[in-house]
């Protein structure tokens, strides 16, 4: 497959070395010549030493007979229109962006790229993923690992609020030892009633978190875990 | 008129002060706020330093519901893209983009955006003082089809004032 990469920073430069190393066909547009020759000198004369969003050089580079465009320059703006003129002005037929503000996305789709690549969006899919697992927090490992502490904070729907802690089914070396409330930390004893707002802290084995989701939390840990 | 104005260079400068004159109301537009010192004292629009291909920029800058829209920084790829949130995003019908690379403008007229290419223009005119043929590449074009910009109707005169010579150029194209 010929692939044209457009933008020589650190994206595009590995995205070049892999794919040849895959085999395939590839040439690199990078507008700064000195960075140009530093990425020849290192993969090859797969450079070409020009603006990728100049209709003239895209041509020269072999836009017209390229299977894929991947647009991977730091502008945003740059690659939108690198992808429309391969798109509409050569014909290509699989072209792909790179784009860094997440609200450009549904702009760029609608103006006909046909996959766009937000680094932004994807670390940030990965931080507020996290957030739902905050409801158990591990406070710290013990030992080799193999004992954690664990903080549960109850919230409205959790099956342990309104029944005395000693009412709880907790797993086989697994002690809920502490609770936080109103900012004050105290033992927890067995006839406390657990309220809403409540930080549980609880040790025990790192397997013994999901039945300490179910008992504390409440719902499915994996459905938790994904939303 | 409500007509905005991405870029404060000397193009956007001069425009903006002239449709401000006008008694248009102008916004205008540059990422650095150095670039409105190019704007006389007299200038009564608003220029807004931010980023004019952002659309959440533009709509702070009270480019919604715009007349026209002016796309004249020193980028083409920021023009296009600029243009291109304010006819996709803003809904605005008369936008243009400066582009100086003669195979883009081509390509993004033929896409329905209004681009004027400096490039032929001045090549054009070089050519004319020469007295030899010029290129043959219109230096404006508006598109009549595609998903923007469409033909216009004349920009409509304002109350009073003088119409100045920017205004009338762009009401040709």
């Amino acid at each position: 497959m010929f692939v044209l990469v457009v933008g020589g920073g650190k994206v595009g430069y590995y995205l070049s070395k892999e794919l040849i190393e895959n085999g395939h066909e590839v040439v690199l547009m990078e507008k700064d010549r000195a960075r140009a020759d530093q990425i020849a000198d290192e993969i090859g004369s797969i450079v070409v030493a020009h603006d990728g969003c100049e209709g003239k050089y895209l041509g020269e580079a072999g836009c017209a007979r390229a299977d894929i465009v991947a647009a991977v320059t730091g502008d945003d703006e740059d690659n939108l229109v690198i992808c429309q003129m391969a798109k509409h002005h050569f014909d290509v037929r699989r072209t792909i962006a790179r784009v860094n503000n997440p609200k450009n996305e549904d702009l760029f789709r609608h103006l006909g790229v046909d996959e766009i690549i937000s680094p932004t969006r994807m670390i940030l899919g990965s931080i507020e993923q996290d957030i739902p697992v905050h409801e158990l927090l591990h406070l710290a490992a013990l030992g080799e690992g193999e004992l954690e502490i664990i903080e549960a904070h109850l919230q409205d729907g959790s099956p342990a609020v309104g029944r005395p802690a000693g009412d709880l089914t907790m797993p086989a070396g697994c002690a809920l030892f502490a609770v936080i409330r109103d900012g004050t930390a105290s033992p927890l004893r067995s006839d406390m009633t657990l309220r809403v707002g409540d930080k549980v802290i609880a040790i025990g084995p790192s397997e013994c978190e999901a039945m300490l989701h179910q008992q504390l939390i409440g719902g499915d840990p994996e459905a938790a875990t994904e939303g | 008129m409500k007509i905005v104005i991405v870029g404060c260079g000397r193009v956007g400068s001069v425009l903006a002060e002239a449709y401000d004159a006008g008694g248009h109301e102008v916004v205008i537009l540059d990422v650095s706020t150095r670039a409105f010192d190019r704007l006389s004292a007299e200038f009564q629009g608003s220029a807004v330093r931010g980023d004019g291909t952002d659309e959440d920029t533009l709509r702070r800058s009270g480019a919604e519901g715009a007349d026209a829209f002016l796309a004249l920084t020193e980028g083409d790829n920021r023009n296009v893209m600029a243009a291109q949130v304010a006819t996709e995003k803003l809904g605005i019908e008369r936008v243009l983009a400066k582009i100086n690379d003669p195979v883009r403008a081509a390509a993004y007229a033929e896409l329905g955006i209004a681009t004027v290419c400096r490039t032929t223009m001045l090549a054009d005119s070089v050519s004319g003082f020469l007295g030899l043929p010029s290129s043959g590449v219109p230096s404006m074009i508006a598109p009549s089809g595609g998903h923007g910009a469409h033909a216009h109707p004349p920009l409509s005169s304002p109350a009073a004032g003088p119409t100045s010579a920017g205004a009338s150029a762009a009401g040709e194209g």
